[in-house]
């Protein structure tokens, strides 16, 4: 097992990782972190993102925070961090402001309609694709499922605000893990 | 922008932090409530087309927050947006992961991870068909972007063709006024 040499290292190697990343960077982070640099093994890195999942945050910056933490404190979950968003920032904004002046330009209109009706399909595959983590929820799945599609309804064709579906349905769903588990 | 409206920017994204579960797009249909139907600060067509550019750049994915809050009001807009995001979740992140690992086995911890998940999901498929409708509602656009849609959920599914492919494919075939 290796470690990151120094702060720096740290921040080179979360912007690695987060420059290969189109749409998403998960699939990316278990290959740097757990097979070339080596940084942690396979069930660390499960075990680390399941707790990323739990927290509120993008999952993958959360893991990127407890694996700076893990090796050098708060120094290196500030390193971590900022290689993760610094460069990729710098980036994604650079194309923000350049696309005031591409979509004046109906090819470029054209093409992001496009890119958007992908991204969109990537997250409902995203979405569909994690569906079957439901079988083992300690809810039973007819329960997990029905949960899933009241979330569904509830916040992409009623527009209820996400609060209240979060307090109503989340709320209900820890109540009866709770004592299912007890 | 007045530094009262970006201070509200901030603050909404601060109170949408701690409810990101799953990720800061899992609150995208609040930021839609927030950003266009309330504040009227973005249009249908720049939220959608933020959301769109920050996926065809590399990084993570949150960085969609930056591009929302570029759009709102600049470079200061796109720092607001990003701390208000990223401020309390971190906080949270750091303070709780030495407890957490401490407590993996804890009955509360494990019921609160059991009851989110299935609302982590349906709010996932929640944000992908918000993301969805305003190229279905286009009349003129919709076959060509139901096909894309389609085409890229079943890629996606049955396939390990790079994600980044598929966002330039949906862009060519853009160009080439096919969508």
């Amino acid at each position: 097992m290796n470690r990151p040499a120094s702060l720096f290292d740290l921040f080179l190697a979360f912007t690695r990782l987060a420059l290969q990343g189109f749409g998403g960077v998960l699939a990316v982070a278990q290959r740097e972190l757990v097979e070339r640099l080596d940084w942690m093994s396979k069930e660390e890195f499960v075990e680390t993102l399941a707790i990323a999942q739990v927290l509120p945050g993008p999952n993958v910056v959360n893991l990127s925070m407890m694996v700076g933490d893990r090796f050098f404190g708060l120094r290196g979950a500030l390193a971590a961090l900022a290689g993760m968003l610094a460069v990729p920032a710098l980036i994604v904004l650079s194309l923000a402001a350049a696309f005031d002046q591409l979509a004046a330009h109906p090819v470029a209109v054209d093409a992001l309609r496009g890119m958007g009706a992908v991204s969109a399909g990537l997250i409902l595959a995203t979405g569909l694709k994690l569906l079957p983590a439901l079988k083992t929820s300690p809810l039973g799945r007819p329960l997990a499922i029905a949960l899933a599609l009241a979330a569904f309804l509830l916040i992409g064709v009623l527009r209820w605000p996400l609060i209240t579906a979060l307090a109503l349905l989340g709320g209900a769903g820890m109540l009866v893990a709770y004592w299912k588990l007890k | 922008m007045a530094p009262a409206d970006l201070f509200s920017l901030f603050l909404h994204f601060v109170t949408l932090s701690l409810l990101s579960i799953g990720g800061a797009i899992s609150t995208v249909p609040e930021m839609h409530r927030f950003l266009v139907d309330k504040t009227g600060w973005l249009s249908e067509a720049g939220f959608t087309s933020s959301i769109a550019l920050a996926q065809a750049a590399p990084g993570p994915n949150v960085l969609f927050v930056a591009v929302l809050g570029f759009n709102v009001a600049g470079l200061q807009g796109a720092a607001a947006a990003m701390a208000g995001i990223m401020l309390p979740s971190s906080v949270l992140t750091l303070t709780a992961t030495r407890w957490m690992r401490a407590n993996r086995g804890h009955a509360g911890l494990r019921a609160f991870s059991a009851g989110m998940m299935p609302l982590t999901l349906g709010l996932i498929l929640a944000t992908g068909w918000l993301l969805s409708l305003p190229f279905l509602r286009a009349e003129e656009h919709r076959w060509g972007a139901l096909t894309l849609i389609v085409a890229t959920v079943v890629l996606t599914l049955k396939t390990r063709l790079g994600l980044v492919w598929m966002v330039l494919g949906g862009g060519v075939a853009g160009a080439l006024g096919l969508v």
